[in-house]
């Protein structure tokens, strides 16, 4: 039981990383990999999001939109991605409002990011991934804190490195964005050794 | 009307989406092994992005400022949906291979970022334009990242072998590389070095200057 559970965790933080091997969440993916410090902030942040938001569309795809949930002969999947968007964004306001008033701490940390998560791709990525498996409520827990996890240590270890390319000579056209795309290349190499662990 | 033009076609090479504003790259690369794929999804995305931008237009003075992302998020989600039905009903096959990616583009940021950027701002006829222009320059570079990759990974183009496989008794020893997801990161970063080469005004400033070599630097120093 705990295995397949771990296995769950481990197969969404490296074997499936969501930011590396999926792509998702890229935008910000690049935009905000500069200083490890923010970067840190984000992927706490996505963590949280993605560990509440996987489980809860989990329960509502299961009691209201699957076929014959609400009553024999409904069918409300079509609906399916207006619904998690708009759970989406209402968590992420709600998890706003509970923090400032809870953990002030936390919610200062986590600035302008909080609000930006909602249009994420991660976050509804990893809903979408967890419904198309089929995955049951727990799994869809395990899955949500893992793929937050996963998607939290390759922002980590991207700004890790481009902090330290700010000491390299980088030809003029490859500045900026250019030397970002080569880097994560090189780093989807190494999760792509993950891929021949079977689990 | 030459408004129109510089509208349509600067997102194309001056103001690419993906290679200057970094929007929408989630799909961009995760879509790109095969063309016919690629082309799905560009013409998904094109039409999402012409269709959202002229609707949120045109209801762009009925909304109130602070739900406007709820409202353009809904307009978005319904067209997405709409996109995702049609691919079901006419290409199962493909619309399986492209799973959650074209649900993913409700969040893709380029349709978000021209409705909140332009067609809030401009008329409906102009802001679909403007995503027309923005959805052509995502799928230039979707599609140059797709016939390279699928021309050095598996031979082929369209679908159509082009270079015998070695495995099919031809020549071609194929670049599995190219067909594994690390590739398009690589061929998305040497597109956007070559496209800041021909239109240098898009290089960013480093952040940190490097000085030559010691001997300069003393120089300053004294």
């Amino acid at each position: 039981m705990v295995e397949e559970y771990l296995s769950i965790f481990i197969k969404a933080v490296f074997i499936e990383n969501i930011a590396i091997n999926f792509f998702l969440g890229m935008c910000t993916f690049l935009a905000i990999s500069k200083r490890i410090q923010p970067a840190i902030g984000l992927g706490i942040a996505v963590v949280v999001v993605l560990g509440l938001a996987v489980p809860i569309n989990n329960l509502i795809f299961n009691f209201f939109l699957i076929e014959d949930a609400l009553f024999p002969g409904s069918d409300l999947h079509f609906v399916g991605l207006i619904c998690y968007i708009g759970i989406i964004a209402a968590l992420v306001q709600i998890l706003e409002m509970f923090l400032d008033k809870y953990l002030p701490s936390l919610y200062n940390a986590l600035g302008v990011f909080l609000p930006l998560i909602t249009v994420n791709c991660a976050i509804l990525g990893g809903v979408l991934f967890s419904i198309e498996r089929n995955l049951l409520f727990t799994q869809s827990v395990v899955y949500g804190l893992g793929a937050g996890t996963g998607w939290a240590l390759a922002i980590v270890a991207l700004a890790g490195i481009t902090e330290r390319l700010k000491y390299a000579d980088i030809p003029e056209g490859l500045q900026g964005l250019g030397i970002t795309f080569i880097t994560v290349g090189l780093m989807c190499f190494g999760f792509l050794s993950f891929g021949g662990i079977s689990l | 009307m030459s408004k129109a033009k510089e509208v349509l076609l600067n997102p194309i090479f001056n103001d690419n989406p993906i290679a200057l504003q970094i929007l929408g790259i989630c799909s961009a690369l995760a879509v790109t092994g095969t063309l016919y794929i690629t082309l799905i999804m560009c013409v998904a995305l094109t039409s999402v992005v012409t269709l959202s931008n002229f609707f949120v237009s045109l209801i762009r003075n009925h909304i109130p400022t602070n739900i406007r992302i709820i409202v353009q998020i809904s307009i978005i989600a319904t067209l997405v949906m709409l996109v995702d039905e049609v691919l079901q009903a006419y290409d199962y096959e493909s619309s399986k291979t492209l799973s959650v990616f074209v649900g993913l583009i409700v969040t893709n940021c380029i349709v978000m970022g021209r409705a909140e950027a332009f067609a809030m701002k401009n008329g409906p006829i102009m802001s679909a334009i403007d995503g027309f222009g923005n959805g052509l320059g995502y799928s230039i570079i979707l599609i140059v990242i797709a016939v390279i990759r699928e021309f050095v990974g598996a031979g082929t183009f369209y679908g159509i072998e082009i270079m015998p496989l070695t495995t099919n008794g031809g020549w071609y020893l194929a670049n599995n590389f190219f067909l594994t997801p690390a590739s398009s990161f690589f061929i998305i970063g040497f597109t956007i070095w070559a496209l800041r080469q021909w239109k240098t005004d898009q290089i960013e400033e480093p952040e940190f200057k490097i000085l030559k070599n010691s001997l300069e630097a003393e120089k300053r120093t004294i």
